[in-house]
């Protein structure tokens, strides 16, 4: 139960239950829309950037609970930051859920993270974490609708 | 008193352990696990007789090309069928519906009707959309209740003499329903439509004879029926058979070759182009031996067995919901934990060895029609016992207290 305490960890359990910034914005300049087709999970992302700096970032949609964890804790981390920043940020994510099983990952400026390093050890589960992050690159790369679908996720 | 613990032993596979516990497998409506006569006889064919089939004047070529045509005897009699010539080996009962709408299609018209069901597999709904695309033929879909049952009044609705294929599941793989396929066919049979059985999920689970069904196709996979992966049957009318083109061309399909002309080889080697699976036609013949020395009928009592302690077990746990509550249902269980996804039920049973599937089981349209995005389930094979739904049934209750 270990591995599994891991993946699950209170952290994520609370952001699948109350998840933070859940709703649509009435107003943004950037949006896009995730869909993973293998398990059906769909995740809306609404940014309002002004002059490169996310000021608003909110997300709605289904999936699971890492999934939707994964959507939340990312909003309370980009909010504030430079577009630059969310997607370096985006980067270390993906390094998080990633990485070798036996590589050490160093979490200490990862702060919330950190709780995803659990999802390694189930690769399955791989694209649950990163839809939503995926779906913000895109939104944040062009404030047209964009679509993310299984095919470029990983 | 069906000896589980004996027939466990047949199955190699069963004798581990997943994440230190001791595996339950229940994900066999996604593919069965094969018992070790199966493997042997596959191996026995690479280590000892591995040889090019037909044609060939070597003792080799000649030993496989009996074990390959013996394995179309052994499906030729478990289906009831009047000849080997209507036994064609597909890859499996995905590409054997592809090869029926592919070539039946060319003939098909626009304005001619195809009619299949709301609890269709990806594989019995999209072959069909490819005809329409090509022949602009009109697909009818047969509606289903809130149980899973398919509403017979209106598939005589959507039935009329513009009707040419009547294309249904025997067993659904997500609702575990057992559709009347003989009412189906006797219907489709007053207009003159002809009929195609997917047996995948039935083949394994009931008695099928093609003769009393009478219908004009039936298709199966071998994977689903202890078999290996990559080999399956088409069955065909050999009046209907005959009158088809061919869907794949060269190799053992053909006659003779000349740059002008070619002439096509008979049934049933007209749609088999190619080298064949022969290790998994012999692998396939063994799977059905043995399945008829444990008994089929000894099969079914158990299974039965085994889905009705599933359901009141599973039915224990109020916050569980049932999709697919059909009067007559094989052993698949499909359901829905409060408002907890699949995937998280799915990884965290996982952990206590318990193999089910998770997600829409390639029937999209039927998760749309009970509004849910994805179900568990929990699908049982012979070799199943109710200690593993007792274990499955604490694995679940672990996953609600988690989510608490």
């Amino acid at each position: 139960m270990h591995e599994l305490k891991e993946l699950y960890q209170q952290v994520i359990l609370d952001h699948n239950k109350n998840p933070r910034n859940f709703g649509p914005l009435p107003q943004y300049t950037n949006y896009a829309a995730g869909h993973n087709p293998l398990c059906g999970d769909q995740v809306d992302v609404y940014a309002v950037v002004e002059d490169g700096i996310i000021k608003e970032l909110k997300f709605s949609g289904s999936g699971c609970a890492i999934s939707k964890a994964s959507a939340s804790i990312m909003t309370t981390l980009v909010v504030g930051k430079s577009v630059e920043e969310a997607k370096t940020l985006f980067d270390e994510f993906h390094r998080i859920v990633t990485a070798d099983f036996d590589d050490k990952v160093e979490t200490l400026e990862l702060g919330k993270m950190a709780v995803f390093c659990g999802v390694r050890e189930f690769p399955a589960r791989v694209k649950c974490a990163s839809l939503a992050w995926h779906t913000m690159v895109s939104a944040l790369e062009s404030s047209q609708n964009n679509e993310v679908t299984d095919n470029n996720l990983n | 008193m069906f000896r589980v613990n004996e027939i466990r032993k047949d199955f190699p596979v069963l004798s581990q352990s997943v994440h230190g516990k001791p595996l339950i497998y229940l994900d066999n409506a996604a593919t069965t696990q094969k018992p070790l006569k199966v493997i042997e006889a596959m191996n026995e064919y690479y280590r000892e007789y591995n040889s090019n089939i037909h044609r060939g004047v070597h003792k080799l070529s000649q030993l496989s090309t009996t074990a390959y045509e013996n394995a179309r005897s052994v499906v030729k009699e478990y289906i009831s069928a009047s000849s080997t010539e209507e036994i064609i080996f597909t890859r499996g009962a995905t590409e054997a519906i592809n090869l029926v709408a592919a070539t039946l299609g060319k003939s098909l018209n626009e304005g001619d009707e195809v009619i299949i069901s709301h609890m269709e597999h990806h594989a019995n709904i999209v072959p069909w959309q490819m005809i329409r695309q090509e022949k602009g033929i009109i697909l009818k879909v047969i509606p289903i209740n809130d149980d899973g049952e398919i509403i017979f009044e209106e598939y005589e609705k959507l039935i009329s003499s513009k009707t040419k294929v009547v294309s249904i599941v025997h067993i659904s793989n997500t609702l575990g329903t057992i559709n009347p396929i003989e009412q189906i066919i006797s219907k489709a049979k007053e207009f003159n439509a002809l009929t195609l059985i997917d047996a995948s999920q039935s083949i394994h689970h009931s008695h099928i004879d093609v003769k009393k069904l009478d219908c004009d196709f039936l298709v199966f996979s071998g994977h689903k029926i202890y078999a290996p992966t990559g080999i399956g049957v088409l069955y065909g009318k050999k009046k209907i058979l005959d009158k088809l083109p061919p869907y794949q061309t060269g190799g053992d399909m053909i006659r003779s070759v000349t740059f002008e002309k070619t002439l096509f080889n008979d049934l049933p080697y007209k749609f088999e182009a190619g080298t064949p699976n022969i290790a998994g036609a012999i692998g396939l013949a063994e799977a059905l031996n043995y399945i008829r020395s444990i008994g089929l009928d000894a099969i079914i009592d158990y299974e039965k067995e085994l889905l009705n302690y599933a359901t009141e077990k599973l039915s224990e746990i109020t916050e569980l919901r049932i999709i697919g509550t059909a009067k007559s249902k094989a052993a698949v269980v499909s359901f829905v934990l409060r408002d907890i996804h699949p995937h998280d039920i799915g990884t965290m049973v996982d952990m206590d060895g318990v193999a089910i599937r998770t997600g829409h089981h390639c029937t999209e349209p039927l998760m749309r029609r009970f509004n849910v995005p994805a179900t568990s389930r929990a699908s049982f094979s012979f070799y199943n016992t109710t200690d593993e739904i007792n274990v499955l049934h604490n694995s679940l209750i672990k996953v609600i207290n988690m989510f608490k």
